[in-house]
């Protein structure tokens, strides 16, 4: 037949043509791919060209070309008519929405705070790091009572603080971890009495997540700021914060517990039947086995419920805590520094902030989904 | 566009007796066609022409290139440069030469790639109904003739979920041919199957060919190229290495290469 | 002897090591525990209320509330009751979720699809907004909008003029009231009815499609004269709006007349294509225009003119190099049909029956304007922020549903010579929707529950009317707390089962 052929020699690889690799071909097949994809190209860059400038102007503090006053500067330039942001401002306060009201003088109480939070995490994010146990405890027991301690004062010679005067970043923080290291205990224990056989137990459980992810946190909020003080015995005063983080921890515990019980059902049964051939009881196989496997697997998740925890915080000002938001907006009336763009900025700056944080959150939990992922196949 | 229409509803009149008065007309021609993903070689260099009534097998390791080959042939992939003609329309980014293509020449994937939320009946006429216009009662006899041809008509109202591997296999086979295609392209039918299911699906495939179908196979089932192809390509590196009947194919191969992946294979 | 050993009871254990004994144990305690725990809390908490002198019950609700709202759907004054401050917050409520839910549905599936799309630019943008909107808290949004953008706005005298006579200042949005006379509600019914028929005969004409093979003749027929008389009014809006950019063609008057006459002549030819990239082009051609002189002001008119010029050149450009196919033969629906029912009935009856849509044109007065409906800042800064946020969910849950349906689904479709446009219809979006549904039945609970986000900016929805003023009033907390929660947990629950429902009924057709 006259399709018989060998191949004499072999062709080496060349390189794409031009038309397929190269700036160009990328900008061909990425922009201009078809007469829709241009058209929408021309009008997306006409849109940038429209927007980036004065925003960019905004933002940009003069020596950058832009017209916002930078941090330093002084009131006067900012109430100019063509002023943008007004940095000067933020910079002015910055220590009221960090520290809220806390006495300038004892500063360096919640910056050791923030120190040892930092020198903690760090190493607990990290999974290549040894000693993740002992870590652990570190973190989440004996971390918030020397943060307790040290911002209230009290014992050792340092003077009270009473958690009135607390606030900005300072508080988000406070709210947002106590939130989460509270909740991930009584989150599992929801998570395992959901799973269990026992019908008092598991109706329980179903009726406290269910009640608390069907309504508002702001509800939860002012049930926890009106009700939990008739809750107490007559004469017992609860503290406003404390109000708040036990409402923030009843709402957040929910929804980690929903979180954990996707980890326990996405163990395989195997591990169940193994952990009982072993002839361990419930809640040794519990603590040996299935939940070491189970919270590695909802690391993401819980690093993203600690994400919609640390927004939610900002809740936390409609009852009149003060919040980083709550300082911001206190702030913005602040008749010294009352210019055209000072509530604007105001919230630029909070947004940024949140913004930051929340967002390398998520990165981190995205970066650890993925490794869990390989690890799982390899 | 009218005038177009209506040839191809000539053509499905007369389609089955064509094949065997059109022996030696030319089904596909690829032309010194290269392909690149983004700076990767993948394609080099292939020239090849397939005849109307033709069977032949592409074999060769993974990452040869083989499946890519075949999916440039109805531009599921594009080739950067060369030729790919098929039934006489040279494939272009114009989209209508595209779907002109698609139209004539069927494919079978690896994962089947049933419609999961439509009924196999459905998975079949889908086609027929909305890019043939054929009326719904007909779409649906022709479907069931297939389906009676691939040996599964009781199992036209269940949802491919409920099928096993080797039957979801042999609709996939079904639903191309009720388009009705001058050309089948087959990318690894049996590579995702369990061993107890290749039988029942290459027995679809070797009856198809014995009607005189024209067939593009990508596969590692070398009986099924002894038993059916009439011609056999060995492919590596992204070329065709060694092209001959299945018969010197297996018992004589030329190249270093096609001895090596033979001897690797074949026992 | 060995028979009897048999029978006998398995070796004996312990009580309380018996598993069921101690589950039963276990269970008794818990219960135990939790009735105590509530029981000190009844207990503390009538101490503390008989403490303070307070009674409880339900009675406050049908109290005069002697304080009046500042938007209310219902009538309601000082005089109205309790009960009636509760619907009418739970009204505002179900009224910015409703609004929200449609906008941001809208806004969150453009931004998926934007997500996925292979042109890099928008896909980049989308990207920018959704994780720029997702990672900054809602209430901030909220404040944003209300305290740095709307409360900033001019004030009332020096109120912004957008076109169609609506202002926009510190009091919020004023648009002109409609002034609806009794006529006009045969045009709605008649608008009402015009849809429902249009769907139904899409619904009929597709059935017949799939049956016979073709369109039915008398929709094709009748679409082509609809597609001639549609083609004649959008031609004459094209050339008119072309006037607002080439002033020789507002020169001549009658000229949009015969222009729209002859592409409506066309529109019955075979060239009628052209004719609407005619059409496409003109009005491409003057919003280009309007939006660039808008948008860059500062340049030189001649600029403007030409950029816009290459925009309509584009559009020109995508739709002659469009995916044709000829109408009603092959696949393509004839639209013109169902479109024209739609716009000529109401009109036809707005006609017919003398019927006529005044509106009152709000003035500005000494101090604030009279007439006019306005939207209070309140409501708009809420309905623009929960949109702006959730949107940045759904977009989310769009494209990943959109990216569950495998990349085979598609080649398979495509292979089998599918088209984009059925692929799209047939294939990839019923399967993508099964994905998406359940994630957006929460997105739109989550909505519902952020709305009371609203409290914090003053928008009397049921948590400021409710939690809010009414617990402060009647000091009932326990009751007004109650009441509220009950609210959204039926919602939650209703949502919940409407999912369970869902989710069986697609598990049921796929296996």
């Amino acid at each position: 037949m006259s399709f018989s052929y060998v191949r004499d020699h072999m062709v080496e690889p060349r390189p794409a043509p031009v038309n397929t690799a190269g700036p160009i071909a990328w900008a061909r097949r990425n922009l201009f791919a078809t007469p829709s994809d241009s058209l929408m190209t021309i009008l997306a860059i006409v849109l940038l060209i429209w927007a980036i400038p004065p925003i960019y102007g905004f933002v940009a503090p003069n020596f950058l070309g832009g017209d916002a006053v930078p941090p330093g500067g002084i009131v006067e330039e900012c109430r100019l008519e063509t002023a943008g942001a007004c940095w000067a401002y933020i910079s002015a306060r910055m220590s009221f929405f960090i520290y809220g009201f806390y006495p300038a003088e004892e500063y360096w109480r919640p910056n050791l705070v923030f120190a040892l939070g930092a020198l903690l995490i760090v190493p607990l994010l990290i999974p290549r790091v040894p000693f993740k146990r002992t870590n652990a405890i570190l973190f989440f027991v004996v971390y918030p009572v020397i943060c307790f301690y040290l911002l209230n004062g009290g014992v050792l010679g340092m003077r009270p603080v009473p958690t009135e005067q607390w606030g900005g970043l300072l508080v988000t923080l406070i709210i947002s971890l106590v939130g989460i290291i509270c909740s991930i205990p009584i989150g599992i224990l929801l998570a395992l009495g959901r799973q269990s056989k026992l019908p008092i137990i598991k109706t329980l459980c179903v009726m406290f997540i269910e009640l608390w992810r069907a309504v508002p946190l702001i509800t939860v909020l002012f049930m926890a700021s009106v009700m939990l003080p008739l809750f107490m015995p007559q004469g017992t005063t609860v503290d406003k914060l404390l109000r708040a983080l036990v409402g923030v921890t009843l709402f957040s515990s929910a929804y980690l517990a929903e979180v954990v019980r996707g980890g326990l059902q996405a163990l395989p049964r195997g591990q169940y039947e193994a952990a009982s051939s072993l002839g361990l009881s419930y809640w040794k196989s519990m603590w040996f086995i299935i939940l070491p496997q189970a919270l590695k697997h909802v690391i993401p998740g819980i690093v993203n419920s600690f994400i919609a925890l640390f927004k939610d915080t900002s809740l936390v000002s409609i009852v009149g805590i003060f919040d980083l938001l709550n300082t911001v907006q206190a702030a913005s009336s602040d008749i010294e520094w009352s210019s055209p763009t000072q509530a604007i900025t105001g919230y630029l700056f909070a947004g940024m902030v949140f913004w930051v944080f929340c967002f390398a959150m998520s990165r981190y939990s995205i970066w650890m989904e993925r490794r869990l992922d390989t690890g799982h196949k390899g | 566009m009218s005038d177009m229409s209506s040839h191809s509803a000539e053509e499905r009149t007369v389609n089955t007796s064509q094949m065997k008065v059109s022996d030696t007309e030319v089904a596909i021609d690829v032309v010194g066609m290269h392909k690149w993903y983004g700076d990767f070689h993948v394609l080099r260099d292939i020239d090849l022409k397939v005849m109307r009534g033709e069977r032949i097998v592409i074999a060769g390791p993974s990452g040869s290139g083989k499946s890519t080959l075949i999916r440039c042939m109805n531009r599921l992939e594009e080739h950067q440069q060369g030729q790919i003609i098929v039934n006489g329309v040279e494939l272009t980014a114009d989209l209508k030469r595209i779907d002109e293509v698609r139209r004539e020449v069927g494919m079978v994937f690896q994962h089947f790639n049933l419609f999961p939320h439509l009924t196999i009946l459905q998975n079949l006429t889908l086609a027929p109904i909305w890019v043939r216009g054929i009326p719904q009662a007909e779409a649906e006899a022709t479907a069931m003739h297939y389906l009676e041809r691939v040996k599964i008509p009781e199992q036209a109202n269940k949802f491919p979920g409920q099928l096993s591997g080797g039957q979801q296999q042999r609709v996939a086979i079904a639903r191309s041919l009720c388009m009705q295609p001058k050309i089948m392209l087959f990318d690894e039918p049996t590579s995702a199957l369990d061993p107890e299911m290749v039988k029942e699906v290459l027995e679809v495939m070797i009856s198809l060919a014995e009607e005189g179908m024209t067939m593009l196979c990508v596969t590692h089932e070398m009986g099924f190229a002894r038993q059916v192809a009439n011609r056999v390509i060995f492919m590596d590196q992204g070329q065709i290495i060694e092209q001959n009947d299945p018969e010197t194919f297996f018992s004589n191969p030329q190249h270093e290469r096609t001895k090596l992946f033979l001897s690797q294979i074949l026992h | 002897m060995a028979v009897q050993d048999n029978l006998a009871a398995p070796p004996r254990t312990a009580f309380y090591n018996d598993p069921v004994i101690r589950g039963i144990i276990y269970q008794i305690v818990v219960a135990g525990l939790v009735v105590a725990f509530l029981a000190w809390i009844i207990f503390n908490t009538a101490q503390n209320l008989a403490a303070q002198n307070k009674s409880t019950g339900f009675g406050f609700l049908f109290e005069t509330s002697g304080f009046g709202i500042s938007f209310t759907l219902i009538p309601f004054d000082r005089s109205s009751y309790y009960w009636q401050a509760f619907v009418v917050g739970l009204l505002n409520t179900l009224l910015v979720a409703v609004i929200g839910i449609v906008f941001a549905t809208m806004l969150g599936f453009v931004l998926g699809v934007a997500r996925l799309s292979s042109n890099w630019l928008i896909a980049r943008f989308a990207t920018v907004y959704v994780e720029v909107i997702r990672n900054i808290p809602l209430l901030l949004q909220l404040f944003f909008w209300y305290f740095a953008v709307l409360k900033a706005m001019p004030a009332v005298r020096q109120s912004f003029e957008l076109p169609l006579s609506i202002f926009v200042n510190q009091r919020g949005i004023i648009v002109p009231r409609p002034l609806p006379d009794a006529e006009i509600f045969w045009v709605v019914v008649a608008a009402a009815a015009a849809l429902v028929g249009a769907i139904a005969l899409v619904v009929w004409a597709t059935r017949v499609r799939t049956r016979t093979g073709h369109y039915p003749v008398s929709v094709a027929q009748g679409s082509r004269f609809a597609g001639a008389i549609v083609a004649f009014l959008v031609g004459y809006l094209a050339i008119s709006m072309l006037g607002s950019v080439v002033p020789a063609v507002s020169a001549v008057s009658f000229l949009p007349l015969i222009g729209a006459l002859v592409l409506a002549g066309l529109s019955l030819t075979k060239y009628g294509f052209y004719g609407r990239v005619f059409i496409g082009t003109a009005i491409g051609w003057a919003v280009a225009d309007f939006l660039l002189s808008g948008m860059f002001g500062w340049l030189p008119r001649g600029v403007i003119v030409l950029g816009a010029a290459l925009i309509a050149l584009g559009v020109a450009w995508t739709m002659l190099t469009s995916d044709r196919r000829p109408a009603a033969t092959e696949g393509k629906f004839p639209l013109a049909l169902p479109i024209l029912i739609v716009v000529a009935i109401p009109a036809l009856v707005y006609w017919l029956t003398g019927a006529s849509l005044a509106f009152e044109i709000p003035v500005l007065e000494r101090f604030n304007f009279a007439g006019g409906l306005q939207l209070v800042p309140e409501m708009v800064a809420l309905v623009v922020g929960l949109t702006i946020y959730t949107a940045a969910f759904i977009a989310e849950n769009v494209r990943s549903g959109i990216q569950a349906v495998s990349k085979g689904q598609t080649e398979a479709a495509s292979s089998l010579g599918l088209r984009e446009g059925d692929r799209l219809r047939l294939v990839v979006v019923p399967q993508a929707m099964r994905v998406i549904i359940p994630p957006l039945t929460s997105q739109y609970l989550n909505l519902t529950k952020n709305s009371s986000l609203g409290a914090a900016i003053g928008y009397p929805e049921l948590v400021n009317v409710f939690m809010g003023t009414t617990l402060n009033q009647t000091g009932k907390a326990i009751e007004v707390i109650a009441i509220t929660m009950l609210v959204y947990l039926t919602l939650s629950l209703t949502t919940s089962a409407f999912m369970n429902w869902y989710n069986a009924r697609v598990a049921l057709v796929e296996r």
